[in-house]
């Protein structure tokens, strides 16, 4: 079985943003609206004080609330452990935002552009009808993993496989890959370093794990 | 906050701060108020066709209120022309099988009331409470939002349909010791569900910001307004101990229902508005940097050069 799931080495992240932009380039999404964000948190009391990056979005859990209360079956879990939300059977009820203990979910009620009330040409172009008046979130680029793989490449190691945010990071904070690969990468980072998920206790297995030191606990 | 690690290092948290959900207003606040408050009324109504009153105007009230509740949510969600697509999930969604005892509940009672039957008005209560209990489900599974996600919310929208629909039943129904005695029952009912969920609530963390807004003067004077409510319906009570003043019992019925009333739509319009604040994201660790120990390697770094030589 594959679990594909992404890994972000909170060591190496700068906050740059790459990732929020290329998330927002790639999959058009509205002003307001950002699939991959990047939490800037304060941590620890004066005179020990640090500042952390946080790549952050949908977890992908394996135990998905949202899935559990959406009425209209659009939220789907794929084998692969991606979650997705089918734009055309969706009603817009928000439920599914209300019940992500990770405040993922955004819902676009109506067709915003980045600069006033008319898009420009190249929202205009992009502008999916579709996915107006329904929730959205991160897919992990589910598509592009598709297409890869139908051309036999490697999700997290081909990059025309790889989710956007993963090619963009500047740092090398970000790998995806499947987890269910002993021999992977991903496997290799786990085992080598300490990481770990966010909200454990909801038991809702995030596939998206943080590394913050060396080691094995 | 923090945590040691096997390390020993003191490892200092980080958590981003909640929000104000902003996508259920005061439409969404709409269903659980008509669905509370009809429910509660279709049970008094039941009572009182159980006890040989009248009840087919508060049997349809009630329906009514239901129906509304669930035409305001319909217009709050963003495919409308797809409402019937809430019907597709039974198997684990309390939304879906809201809508489907919603289906039972509203033609029963209208059939109730058609023809005048107490049985079916009976049989149309318990699907009301199952209705309610529903909608109680839906703010549990809601695991984002703190002020909803406590097991106590349950006991307490139950309660406080209860409680909401008997008050209202006191305004446009028959007033008898029965009602009467439904209403207060019904009132104290809510009163103590909300302090067990009130105590819920403040054993949770991070839900400091929904405990200010239950805190805040508009909540007081609503909670103040549900006891002087339930003193008015208990005065109404005990007054023909005393008084064979049938005028006076009356006003006292219907000024105590009132306040029940609006101070249970009071507090679930903020229950859902206002109190609904998204949960703080919270690492438990901060990264160690500077320690040469996040050097890329083997095929980590041969997978970020690979991307990157594009």
């Amino acid at each position: 079985m594959t679990r594909y799931v992404m890994v972000a080495d909170l060591r190496r992240c700068v906050g740059c943003q790459t990732c929020t932009a290329a998330c927002k380039e790639g999959n058009a999404t509205p002003p307001g609206v950002q699939w991959r964000r990047v939490l800037d948190l304060e941590a620890g009391t004066y005179p020990e004080v640090s500042r952390v990056f946080v790549p952050f979005g949908c977890q992908h859990c394996a135990n998905p609330p949202c899935l559990e209360v959406c009425p209209s079956t659009a939220t789907k879990q794929r084998e692969d452990g991606i979650i997705t939300i089918d734009d055309d059977l969706c009603i817009g009820c928000s439920y599914c935002i209300m019940a992500c203990p990770y405040d993922a979910r955004s819902l676009i009620d109506q067709p915003r552009y980045a600069f006033g009330e008319m898009p420009t040409e190249a929202e205009a172009a992009r502008l999916n009808k579709s996915a107006v008046g329904v929730a959205s979130k991160c897919t992990f680029c589910a598509g592009r993993i598709d297409a890869g793989t139908a051309r036999g490449l490697v999700p997290g190691r081909d990059p025309e496989a790889t989710p956007l945010c993963v090619n963009a990071c500047i740092s090398g904070a970000l790998s995806f890959g499947d987890i269910e690969d002993e021999s992977g990468p991903i496997a290799a980072l786990l085992a080598e370093n300490r990481w770990f998920r966010l909200q454990e206790r909801e038991g809702t297995e995030p596939g998206f794990y943080y590394i913050w030191d060396k080691g094995t606990l | 906050m923090s945590e040691l690690f096997a390390t020993g290092r003191r490892r200092a948290g980080a958590s981003t701060a909640s929000r104000r959900q902003r996508y259920w207003d005061v439409r969404a606040a709409g269903n659980f108020i008509g669905g509370g408050t009809g429910s509660g009324l279709i049970v008094a109504a039941a009572v009182a066709a159980a006890s040989g009153a009248s009840f087919r105007a508060t049997l349809v009230l009630g329906v009514a209120l239901i129906a509304a509740g669930l035409a305001l949510v319909w217009l709050e969600i963003g495919k409308p022309w797809r409402a019937l697509h809430v019907f597709f999930h039974p198997r684990t969604s309390w939304m879906t099988r809201e809508g489907i005892v919603a289906c039972a509940v509203i033609p029963l009672g209208v059939v109730a009331a058609a023809v005048s039957a107490p049985a079916l008005a009976v049989i149309t209560a318990v699907l009301a409470v199952g209705f309610l209990y529903c909608q109680a489900r839906i703010l549990r599974a809601a695991r984002g939002i703190p002020a909803w996600r406590q097991q106590e919310i349950v006991a307490l929208i139950l309660a406080a349909g209860l409680a909401e629909g008997c008050a209202l039943a006191l305004i446009v129904g028959p007033r008898g010791d029965v009602a009467l005695g439904l209403a207060l029952a019904a009132g104290l009912a809510r009163e103590v569900a909300w302090r067990f969920y009130r105590s819920a609530l403040a054993r949770e963390a991070g839900a400091a910001a929904s405990l200010a807004v239950f805190a805040a003067p508009t909540a007081r004077r609503l909670r103040a307004l549900h006891r002087a409510g339930l003193g008015l319906i208990a005065a109404a009570l005990v007054t023909p101990i005393f008084l064979d003043q049938v005028p006076i019992v009356a006003a006292l019925a219907m000024a105590g229902g009132a306040l029940v009333l609006l101070s249970g739509w009071g507090m679930k319009a903020l229950l859902i508005t206002r109190a609904a604040f998204t949960r703080t994201i919270v690492i438990p660790a901060t990264p160690t940097r500077g320690l040469r120990s996040d050097t890329l390697s083997g095929e980590r770094r041969r997978g970020f050069e690979r991307r990157h030589a594009q």
